[in-house]
């Protein structure tokens, strides 16, 4: 829908801060699809403890069974890389890790 | 959703040029711009606002459906309804999610919706009068809605893009629901033909005045599409729900309230009456037949569980410190799985 | 009505009239995560009752369907525990009244699953998981509201007390009980109760609240004799039915 709703007079604009704690913490959901599968990011809720997190996770992210198997994680333990290290980190090429770097006669057929 | 702003995240009020380059060239390649990467503060700006309120009016959207839930005619509907409904609150917890990903906390942003600080669509401000208000909404409302939320599954923020195609997944059932409920109701008695014209004559202008101001007075507009938070504008979208709704309606045997409402065979395009933008911003500035009951609703249930709310953080205060280590893995075997 | 007629409508209608309760909640819980849930346990109970209703509509020699079930009997002829019809109130009585049913639906569909009757058998296994995860959520509130701060724990006190009696009618057991548990189709409730005392008791514990020595039953509702409260409830579900009589929706 267009939840564009033009601005009117006393409407304030959130400001970003350094993401004030609310009453209940955030917490990462990893929800793995099937046996055999990683657990993957799903998104993310608030819950008061990891185990009422979990619950809320099954509730939320797994209302079409989505999921066999849930984690919770505290958002505030996750450490992340700098995006602006992002070249330093991840911009090292070393195209012989890569199997198209080799020439090989046809006749050798898929290897 | 919230990828995490956790450590040192980047709130940088400076307009380095570099930065903006970047910023620009990123847009310009159709790349997204995740958290933590520097943005224009305009532009971090514009993203928290449009993002709550989408979360304020799927939060909000639950009232009008949920409203029959109790009165819904038999067990099948009753089920459809309550999921629809509850999927309401579950996309307004995703973008909640998004929104946080920017830097503002859900409970800030509740706080703003309670104190009619931050808007939320005004659609939600009409009430729902009879059962085929639900079928009016979910094929209306919602069929407004996706025209405008498959757009958004390619804008430029990505965790609401990706909240977007989770969305989009999970509404494909809502407007289908909604159209049946219809078309149920055009196959039944005279009575319940009337019940769903008369939601049809109610629920049509609100629905097409949802994609907003014409392009023309729209000031925002050109900004978002600039930025590629909108792809496409007011009067497009609005133009594209209006072309597919009226054959639908036709199927339904149907009046479409609008006696100016003509195929231009030319164009490839119904052209449709003026809507009533009076109305429509007596509605955005809180004298819609609703607002103020939806709002008085939301914040009563979040008073009214302050207790709860306080009763679980004590709870868990106290059980981590008789037992740090306490709730920390959820199940074993399952941690030592990754 | 057929004694099994008589047993299935009882466990439908304990489930519907639970899952009307849960649905008036909707987008008032104490946050978003709540509202989710709440809507997934009502959903669960919503369909608990009409596997049951569609197992009774073949009984039933009149073969009303599930919704005539529902929509066309009057306060009367509804067959739910008391306890299930008890309003909402604040968030401690709606959990409260969720733990105390779960405690008893768990152990109920746990011996069902070994029915001699296969249609309830199979109704009970699936039954049997969600009712599980039902439990695990309202003792865990119950437990974070006694061991909350002490609103809280007055708040589910009260609950307690005001709920108990209406408990024990979830264990009423007259000829259609007794009769059909001795041919291994029903539960005798009976054989429950100590699975359900011994849940009640550690849960109270751990949440600070003392278990009512209250001996009193307020029971009736097995027979069609139930609280006031029914007689508002069933109104506002049957109304826009009743309004139409023989449409379609």
């Amino acid at each position: 829908m267009s939840y564009d709703v033009p601005p009117v007079e006393g409407e304030v604009e959130a400001e970003a801060n350094e993401g004030t704690a609310g009453e209940f913490p955030l917490w990462e959901v990893f929800v793995r699809a099937d046996r055999g599968l990683n657990h993957v990011h799903a998104g993310s809720l608030h819950a008061p403890d990891a185990e009422t997190a979990a619950r809320n996770a099954r509730d939320v992210y797994t209302r079409r069974q989505e999921g066999v198997s849930v984690w919770v994680v505290p958002s505030s333990a996750i450490y992340a890389s700098d995006p602006d290290d992002r070249e330093a980190w991840f911009d090292s090429e070393k195209p012989y890790r890569h199997p198209t770097f080799y020439e090989l006669p046809d006749e050798v057929g898929h290897m | 959703m919230s990828e995490t702003t956790t450590n040192n995240q980047a709130v940088d009020e400076s307009t380095d040029p570099d930065l903006q380059a970047e910023f620009d060239a990123r847009l310009a390649a159709d790349q997204k711009v995740e958290p933590r990467d520097w943005m224009p503060e305009k532009y971090r700006k514009t993203m928290i606002r449009q993002i709550a309120q989408h979360a304020h009016s799927e939060i909000i959207g639950q009232q009008p459906e949920g409203n029959w839930i109790t009165r819904a005619p038999t067990l099948k509907r009753k089920a459809i309804l309550m999921a629809k409904v509850q999927d309401e609150a579950g996309h307004g917890l995703y973008l909640y999610s998004a929104a946080e990903t920017l830097g503002v906390s859900r409970d800030e942003l509740m706080d703003m919706l309670h104190t009619g600080r931050q808007k939320y669509s005004s659609i939600f401000n009409y009430p729902t009068l009879s059962w085929a208000d639900m079928g009016a909404v979910g094929w209306l409302v919602d069929g407004a809605a996706i025209t405008n939320q498959v757009m958004l599954t390619r804008t430029s923020y990505g965790p609401y893009a990706r909240a977007m195609i989770r969305i989009c997944k999970e509404e494909s059932f809502h407007q289908r629901q909604g159209y049946e409920i219809m078309l149920t109701l055009c196959n039944g008695t005279e009575a319940q033909k009337a019940m769903a014209q008369d939601a049809l004559d109610r629920w049509w202008w609100p629905s097409l005045a949802m994609f907003g101001p014409p392009d023309a007075e729209s000031t925002h507009t050109a900004q978002s599409v600039a930025w590629k938070i909108k792809r496409e504008t007011n009067d497009e979208l609005r133009q594209k729900f209006v072309d597919m709704t009226v054959p639908q309606a036709e199927i339904l045997g149907l009046t479409i309230p609008d006696p100016d409402l003509e195929w231009d065979a030319e164009a490839g395009h119904y052209r449709f009456g003026e809507i009533d933008w009076d109305d429509f911003w007596q509605v955005v500035k809180g004298n819609g037949p609703c607002n103020r009951e939806r709002i008085a609703h939301k914040t009563k249930a979040w008073d009214d569980g302050a207790w709860v709310r306080q009763a679980a953080v004590q709870h868990t205060r106290r059980a981590s410190q008789a037992s740090p280590s306490e709730n920390l893995v959820l199940s074993p075997s399952d941690a030592g799985a990754a | 009505m057929t004694p099994l007629l008589t047993y299935v409508l009882r466990l439908a209608d304990d489930n519907l009239i639970v899952a009307q309760r849960l649905g008036e909640l909707i987008a008032s819980m104490p946050d978003l995560e709540e509202d989710i849930a709440v809507a997934n346990i009502g959903l669960d109970h919503l369909g608990q009752a009409r596997n049951f209703y569609h197992y009774a509509s073949e009984l039933d020699p009149d073969g009303r369907d599930e919704d005539q079930f529902a929509m066309e009997r009057s306060e009367r002829e509804f067959l739910n525990a008391t306890l299930v019809e008890q309003p909402n109130g604040d968030f401690a009585q709606t959990q409260v009244r969720q733990f105390l049913l779960d405690a008893y639906q768990v152990p109920l569909y746990g011996a069902m699953t070994a029915s001699a009757d296969e249609r309830l058998a199979a109704i009970a296994a699936k039954a049997v998981k969600e009712a599980r995860y039902h439990l695990e959520r309202s003792s865990a509130w119950v437990v974070r509201l006694g061991d909350g701060t002490p609103e809280s724990f007055e708040r589910v006190s009260r609950a307690v007390d005001y709920l108990w009696p209406y408990a024990g009618d979830l264990f009423h057991a007259d000829d259609v009980e007794v009769e059909l548990a001795e041919s291994g189709v029903a539960v005798d409730p009976a054989t429950i109760r100590p699975t359900f005392n011994a849940t009640v008791a550690a849960i109270f514990a751990t949440a600070n609240l003392t278990v009512p020595d209250e001996a009193y039953v307020r029971s009736g509702g097995r027979t069609g004799f139930h609280t006031e409260h029914l007689g508002h409830l069933l109104p506002e579900m049957q109304s826009l039915y009743r309004a139409h009589p023989g449409a379609t929706w």
